[in-house]
């Protein structure tokens, strides 16, 4: 036990040192805050101005159309399609009167997106409210008087949990679930990763036999994979402290508009990739300041924390067992260890399905088998224990992982047993069967 | 008082017999040597002495107990050919490391280290990284992390290669001393002119089987095929006798090699009757590079892969 303790202390300390540890995991939330923010500055500071020209034959617009942040309307004299730029306009607009075409728009360069849009629909907007008025003699000003007293529907949405009445907040649930499920995503993939090179490098750098001469290869092994797993831990804490730093920080220093716009940009963002990782995150911290005492947060990051550290063991052990096996050759590694990325590949596909279908029955199987139970899990709980995901589930799950951890740990020290001593050639799958399930 | 015995071990591998029923003994305090060709089994049966592996058959007999890799790994120090060390680690805390491994405190560690480094001169190390030191450098720490715990038995494969003149007579020096302090030592190598100047007792092996087993003085006496060399003050043509054979005729320097029934004193009785003064005479012994390779000649060169049935 004494020597695991050691093995796990060198293990941590090595890598907690090192100095790329701690510029990845000081830059990486920086990074993140820092694109996010410069993605928002810009998407918002980034619309040209343009000042346009209006040529109104009917004199419905002048006065009736509102100016916006792109745009300017004006409706000067004696200006024509020959010296609109000169007199200092970007574009001119004619108006055809009456009906909603032949509207005309000249300008020296194709306008904006946005630009262009925002016009048309302002166009539209002062039509409709001339014909608010005109025919249903209805003032714009008395019916948005009348909306803001109204005010928008909200579903009040509230389940039964046991004998309390719960209130729900799907949106919530979804940011913490995508989130939860996407970090252990990660962190199978980063630290199982770093556990399989770990393993590599101590047996290409024949310091496995020394070592072994010492304690048995399972200490080594489990030594590994728990100092490993406590790096992992640190950087999240680490991470936690500064994303939850810096999120309130842009909080009280950008606009809120700003905000609200960041997220609706980074909503939009195509799917996968750590972008919408971002905006489901983004997405719960908005609920989360909202409605922060809806989730069970005690549940939610009890469950985290368990899935985290079991999915990792889980995982971390099969690493280690490839690891053994694989020789000087990289190209080796990468062949060996495909059949473990890819069940974690699979499940992360399998959450995005059941973030929008928590209780589907892919949901519910997926987060059962101890392959992809550690991500899928994840996002189900945020929908709510014992509603969407039943106690029986959740306990069958556990202990489904639990016990996965212990065969995957039982076989993998075997493989590695043979794999950190086998010089020369590679292991083939048929080998490292043989020698997982041989007696002694 | 033996501290090792080895009895009948056999490990089994798919297609090889690596070693098919070996015994010997080591004499506490001892210098052993292990000998044998590329591939002849050392290895892994010093992997069994060292509890890497089990034995398939066979018992290790290890202080007059039965041999506990778990406990008993402690009083064992394992120098692997291949050497391994983590390459990004200090100097001073991979010696730590591995002395801790072994069951040390760290203060009985930090002693223990601080004593072999100024010994062999290493002191300057303590805060470099292992990549920062040359192939002697990082031999030599490996050297001393093998011994650090004072192990009752220290096992070294290859100690020597890498090392230049100066550090390998160092290192001898400090075996020398560990095997006068009690230490018994297991040395492998293939290079013979080392072994005997190093060993006392030496074990061949040879795809498996061990083939010698005797004192470096025994075996050559064993093997000698009864050649002496003569050396006269003045040439002599046309030497013939009955006693003897000319093997090679150097000037005024013979070798000889006496006949069935004959003694030397035959030998010198002929000189000295056709009136030679005869300035040496002494008898050649085989080098033990010989005895190996006429041991081995025989056999393969390379190990053949086999059907292994148990």
């Amino acid at each position: 036990m004494n020597k695991i303790l050691l093995i796990i202390q060198r293990e941590y300390l090595v890598r907690v040192r090192n100095k790329t540890f701690i510029l990845s995991t000081i830059l990486t939330p920086l990074l993140f805050a820092g694109l996010i923010t410069t993605v928002t500055i810009i998407s918002v500071k980034n619309i040209d101005h343009e000042k346009i020209a209006v040529i109104d034959h009917t004199g419905t617009m002048e006065g009736n159309i509102e100016n916006t942040k792109a745009l300017s309307f004006e409706f000067p004299k004696g200006v024509d399609s020959t010296n609109y730029i000169a007199k200092g306009y970007s574009a001119l607009l004619y108006t055809p009167g009456g009906g909603n075409n032949g509207y005309k728009l000249i300008s020296k360069k194709q306008l904006g997106m946005v630009a262009e849009s925002q016009l048309e629909d302002k166009i539209n907007e002062t039509l409709e409210n001339q014909l608010l008025k005109s025919k249903y003699n209805v003032d714009v000003k008395d019916l948005e008087a009348e909306r803001k007293r109204i005010g928008s529907a909200k579903i009040d949405q509230t389940y039964q949990e046991g004998s309390e009445v719960k209130r729900g907040n799907s949106g919530l649930a979804y940011g913490i679930g995508y989130g939860s499920g996407f970090l252990i995503y990660i962190t199978l993939l980063i630290y199982g990763m770093m556990v399989m090179r770990g393993v590599t490098e101590e047996k290409t750098n024949r310091i496995a036999e020394v070592i072994i001469s010492s304690v048995k290869p399972f200490q080594l092994m489990i030594g590994k994979i728990i100092g490993i797993g406590a790096v992992g831990l640190t950087q999240f804490l680490i991470w936690i402290i500064l994303l939850v730093g810096l999120t309130s920080a842009a909080t009280a220093l950008l606009p809120h508009e700003t905000l609200q716009q960041a997220q609706e940009s980074t909503q939009q963002m195509p799917g996968g990739g750590s972008m919408s990782a971002a905006s489901g995150a983004a997405n719960g911290f908005a609920d989360f300041t909202n409605t922060l005492s809806q989730a069970n947060w005690f549940l939610i990051i009890g469950c985290f924390l368990f899935y985290f550290l079991f999915g990792y063991l889980f995982y971390a052990s099969l690493f280690a067992a490839v690891g053994s096996t694989v020789n000087e050759d990289a190209q080796d590694a990468q062949s060996l260890q495909l059949p473990i990325t890819m069940p974690i590949i699979v499940s992360i596909i399998i959450m995005m399905n059941a973030i929008t279908n928590p209780s589907g029955s892919l949901a519910t199987w997926a987060s059962l088998i101890p392959f992809c139970s550690p991500i899928v899990m994840m996002a189900r709980i945020p929908f709510g224990v014992p509603g969407t995901v039943p106690y029986w589930q959740l306990l069958l799950s556990m202990t489904l992982l639990v016990g996965g951890f212990l065969f995957t740990t039982w076989v993998s020290a075997k493989i590695y047993r043979t794999g950190i001593l086998m010089y020369g050639k590679k292991a083939t799958w048929k080998e490292m069967l043989k020698w997982a399930f041989r007696s002694n | 008082m033996h501290l090792l015995q080895l009895k009948n071990l056999k490990k089994y591998y798919a297609t090889q017999k690596a070693v098919d029923d070996i015994s010997f003994s080591i004499e506490q305090g001892s210098i052993f040597g292990l000998l044998g060709p590329n591939g002849a089994g050392k290895t892994t049966l010093l992997r069994m002495i060292t509890g890497i592996f089990y034995p398939d058959e066979g018992e290790i007999i290890f202080n007059d107990k039965r041999f506990d890799p778990l406990n008993d790994t402690l009083f064992i120090g394992y120098m692997p050919e291949e050497r391994g060390l983590y390459k990004k680690m200090k100097i001073g805390e991979q010696a730590l490391y591995l002395a801790r491994l072994k069951g040390l405190t760290k203060s009985e560690a930090m002693e223990k280290i601080k004593y072999w480094f100024t010994r062999l001169g290493m002191e300057s190390w303590w805060n470099k990284k292992v990549e920062d030191l040359s192939k002697g450098m990082s031999q030599k720490l490996q050297f001393v992390a093998t011994v650090l715990h004072e192990p009752k038995l220290i096992i070294l494969d290859e100690p020597f290669s890498g090392l230049d003149p100066v550090n390998a007579n160092l290192i001898k020096d400090e075996i020398f001393e560990l095997a006068r302090r009690g230490s018994t030592i297991i040395f492998s190598t293939h290079r013979m002119e080392q072994v005997e100047e190093i060993c006392d007792h030496i074990v061949l092996i040879n795809q498996g089987k061990k083939i010698l087993d005797g004192t470096v003085q025994g075996i050559k006496q064993q093997f000698k095929e009864n050649l002496f060399r003569v050396q006269l003050s003045n040439e002599l043509t046309d030497v013939r006798s009955e006693a003897f054979e000319v093997v090679n005729q150097n000037a005024n320097q013979l070798t000889v090699k006496i006949n069935e029934g004959r003694t030397s004193n035959d030998v010198l009785k002929y000189f000295i009757n056709e009136n030679a003064s005869i300035e040496a005479f002494n008898e050649v012994l085989p080098s033990l590079n010989e005895v190996f390779i006429r041991q081995v000649e025989g056999t393969r060169t390379t190990r053949q892969f086999q059907k292994v049935t148990v």
